[in-house]
């Protein structure tokens, strides 16, 4: 058993600036902020390494963090400028018992992750997932499209900025 | 009803009008789409099911919309599944019926506001004979509908309206 402490002081010396920080002020447990571009070698470390064997992707998902800069058009429009998205893991090890929670920020201009399909299997549906939700590039996925939306949906609904459509294939949306 | 009013009085010949007859047939079997939607679904099952029996009714669920009466819209439905709900109507033969079960299926339900891929009403895209209401509605609620749904069917008549001048 590893605390997320003692995982990331392990993290950090293995991948140094790939891994950001630790974040332990929260209600929750702690989370490990990594790089978006480096999470696929870093997950690979976390699956197979002796000391942490993390086998178990329990859950993946996006967020939108809700910090972009809100500007007011002199019309009254409101458009959000910037900010960021995270995507969070959820991480179990089924041999040790233990779990770690990782966090990926990337710029909601250009939202791409690497993808951790090779390393869970699991995280196939969760990436297409929040790549329908939000919109965020999941960079070496097998098969990136829409999951529970329909492929000619406009728009990532989730994103903080987004707005309900007027109609979709004919029907009004407004109740 | 009046459908064996004149009995078997002249040997074994039962009188009755077409209309009566056609009525009768078509709401003594109204065979079901089987097909549900959500939590709706589960009721419209418990009503399927032996404690309130809608085979009694002559409900029965068919697997395929081409031998079916009738379509319970069971559940909230999503833009993506009302594309396929309105090709499922037009692959059922006339007469079809249709009844709008719960809140969701009548008016969008608790997604009215909110709920950016819901339709708000199933009669956006299809006509509706019975609403349904409740959320979801107990199965003595669905068989007040299709009694409803009955009452209908048995004033139905083959003749065109006349146009009033």
């Amino acid at each position: 058993m590893k605390s997320p402490e003692e995982i990331f002081e392990i993290l950090k010396a293995e991948f140094q600036d790939a891994v950001v920080e630790i974040d332990s002020e929260l209600p929750v447990e702690p989370i490990i902020i990594v790089d978006p571009l480096a999470i696929n070698k870093i997950a690979q470390f976390l699956r197979v390494n002796e000391d942490l064997q993390f086998d178990s992707l329990m859950n993946l998902s996006g967020v939108d963090d809700a910090n972009g800069e809100k500007i007011t058009e002199e019309d009254g429009t409101v458009t959000i400028k910037g900010g960021t998205f995270s995507v969070y893991y959820h991480l179990h090890s089924t041999t040790i018992d233990h779990k770690v929670v990782l966090r990926v920020i990337t710029d909601k201009n250009k939202p791409e992750v690497e993808s951790v399909d090779p390393v869970w299997k699991a995280s196939t549906w969760h990436e297409r997932e929040a790549y329908d939700m939000y919109g965020i590039i999941f960079l070496n996925h097998p098969d990136l499209r829409r999951i529970l939306l329909p492929d000619d949906w406009d728009g990532y609904p989730l994103r903080k900025d987004y707005e309900n459509p007027e109609y979709y294939d004919g029907m009004k949306v407004p109740y | 009803m009046g459908l064996l009013d004149k009995e078997f009085a002249d040997s074994n010949i039962v009188i009755a009008k077409v209309e009566d007859v056609m009525n009768w047939a078509r709401l003594s079997s109204l065979w079901q789409l089987s097909f549900g939607l959500a939590c709706c679904a589960i009721e419209m099952m418990a009503t399927s099911a032996s404690h309130y029996d809608f085979d009694r009714f002559g409900v029965m669920p068919r697997p395929t919309p081409r031998q079916v009466d009738v379509i319970i819209i069971s559940g909230t439905v999503t833009l993506k599944m009302a594309t396929r709900i309105k090709r499922l109507y037009e692959q059922m033969p006339d007469p079809k019926y249709i009844i709008s079960m719960g809140s969701c299926a009548n008016s969008g339900g608790p997604y009215w506001e909110h709920g950016y891929h819901v339709l708000k009403g199933i009669d956006r895209i299809i006509p509706v004979d019975v609403y349904v209401p409740g959320c979801p509605p107990r199965p003595e609620a669905l068989l007040e509908g299709l009694l409803k749904l009955q009452e209908k069917i048995r004033n139905e008549t083959l003749r065109t309206k006349k146009k009033t001048a």
